[in-house]
């Protein structure tokens, strides 16, 4: 009897065990780790401590929070950045509406859901086919990004703090490599990379003519057209930005 | 304080976005054309997003550090590295750029 654990703790191991909770909780690592360089990029950008916490708390979505501080360190205006953050937040939606079938949250989960719903967290309940792995999938990379995205961004802005001047670090580099790296991913195919391409090209080309921050939405408004006219695939673009089962992809 | 009156409302906005897609009955949402709109969105604003921080430095466009920076993230990327360590490639390799005096 003295080596079988109480009932309470009997769930919880179980509950560890289930593939979608350990394909959930490694995901949650590796996107928090990424959180160290949301935090020392916004404080290196201008943002205070607070401003940073409050983007990672209560915006929580990792390309739209790049795209807010970005937007604001390269000069444009807060309205500009809120605008780009919007749109790149779009797609949550459409995970939202996803997770609202797969997952099912009733009362008051829903909110939670919802503030939870993410790339990370879509992909992992996504990518199981039982009703109640999918559940703990959701919630357990959910809930398993957002603690750890916080937890990181704070020791990212203290360390972004201690750095001092961005440039001398070549912080300027790593918010090209981050933007990349977050791009990287979703350009599988043809038509995605084609599209990033031409949004790339008009923003270079309208850089000298429109104030700062306003290439980056006439590029989203380019790239909306595509969207809206062309004849994609529907998920184009949708991919998570670290893939939860990557592993399983390349054994297969 | 202007900048935390848009830091709220960009806040706002994503909160309500994604709760949109929990509230509005499924039937509304879901067409292809708004899921290839919300897809192709994301693509064209982080492409704009990496051209912006590349090559424009405020109203002007400039070659500098930050192309090797660009080149270093694609090769670790290439490679299939971490995301924290393609952002770190990009950092050393920007440095080590303006340690060997490019601008």
């Amino acid at each position: 009897m003295a080596d079988c654990p109480p009932e309470p703790y009997a769930d919880l191991v179980k509950y560890l065990q289930s593939p979608a909770v350990r394909v959930g909780l490694s995901i949650s690592v590796a996107t928090g780790l990424y959180g160290l360089s949301f935090g020392a990029l916004s404080v290196t950008s201008g943002f205070d401590i607070w401003q940073t916490m409050a983007l990672s708390l209560l915006l929580f979505s990792g390309g739209s929070q790049f795209a807010f501080i970005g937007v604001v360190g390269g000069g444009g205006t807060g309205a500009a950045a809120m605008t780009a953050a919007s749109l790149l937040g779009i797609r949550n939606a459409v995970y939202g509406m996803q997770m609202n079938a797969l997952v099912r949250p009733t009362g008051w989960r829903r909110f939670v859901a919802a503030q939870v719903t993410v790339d990370e967290s879509a992909a992992t309940a996504s990518g199981q086919t039982d009703p109640d792995e999918r559940r703990r999938g959701f919630w357990s990379a959910g809930i398993g990004v957002f603690v750890l995205w916080n937890m990181f961004t704070v020791a990212g802005a203290l360390l972004g703090g201690a750095l001092g001047d961005p440039a001398r670090w070549g912080l300027d580099g790593a918010a090209v490599a981050a933007f990349l790296g977050l791009l990287w991913p979703r350009l599988r195919t043809r038509e995605p990379a084609a599209i990033a391409v031409v949004c790339a090209l008009v923003t270079v080309a309208v850089v000298p003519v429109v104030a700062p921050g306003l290439p980056i939405l006439i590029a989203a408004a380019v790239a909306g057209a595509i969207g809206w006219f062309g004849h994609g695939r529907p998920d184009e673009g949708m991919e998570p930005d670290i893939d939860p089962y990557a592993e399983e992809r390349e054994h297969r | 304080m202007n900048l935390w009156f848009w830091i709220l409302l960009a806040c706002a906005l994503a909160f309500l976005t994604k709760l949109a897609g929990y509230l509005v009955p499924a039937r509304w949402m879901d067409n292809p054309r708004m899921s290839r709109v919300a897809g192709t969105l994301t693509i064209g604003l982080l492409a704009s997003l990496t051209a912006v921080n590349t090559f424009a430095s405020g109203q002007q466009l400039a070659l500098d550090a930050r192309i090797v920076a660009l080149a270093a993230a694609a090769v670790a990327l290439l490679l299939r590295a971490p995301f924290l360590v393609v952002v770190v490639a990009g950092a050393v390799a920007a440095a080590l750029a303006r340690l060997a005096g490019m601008p």
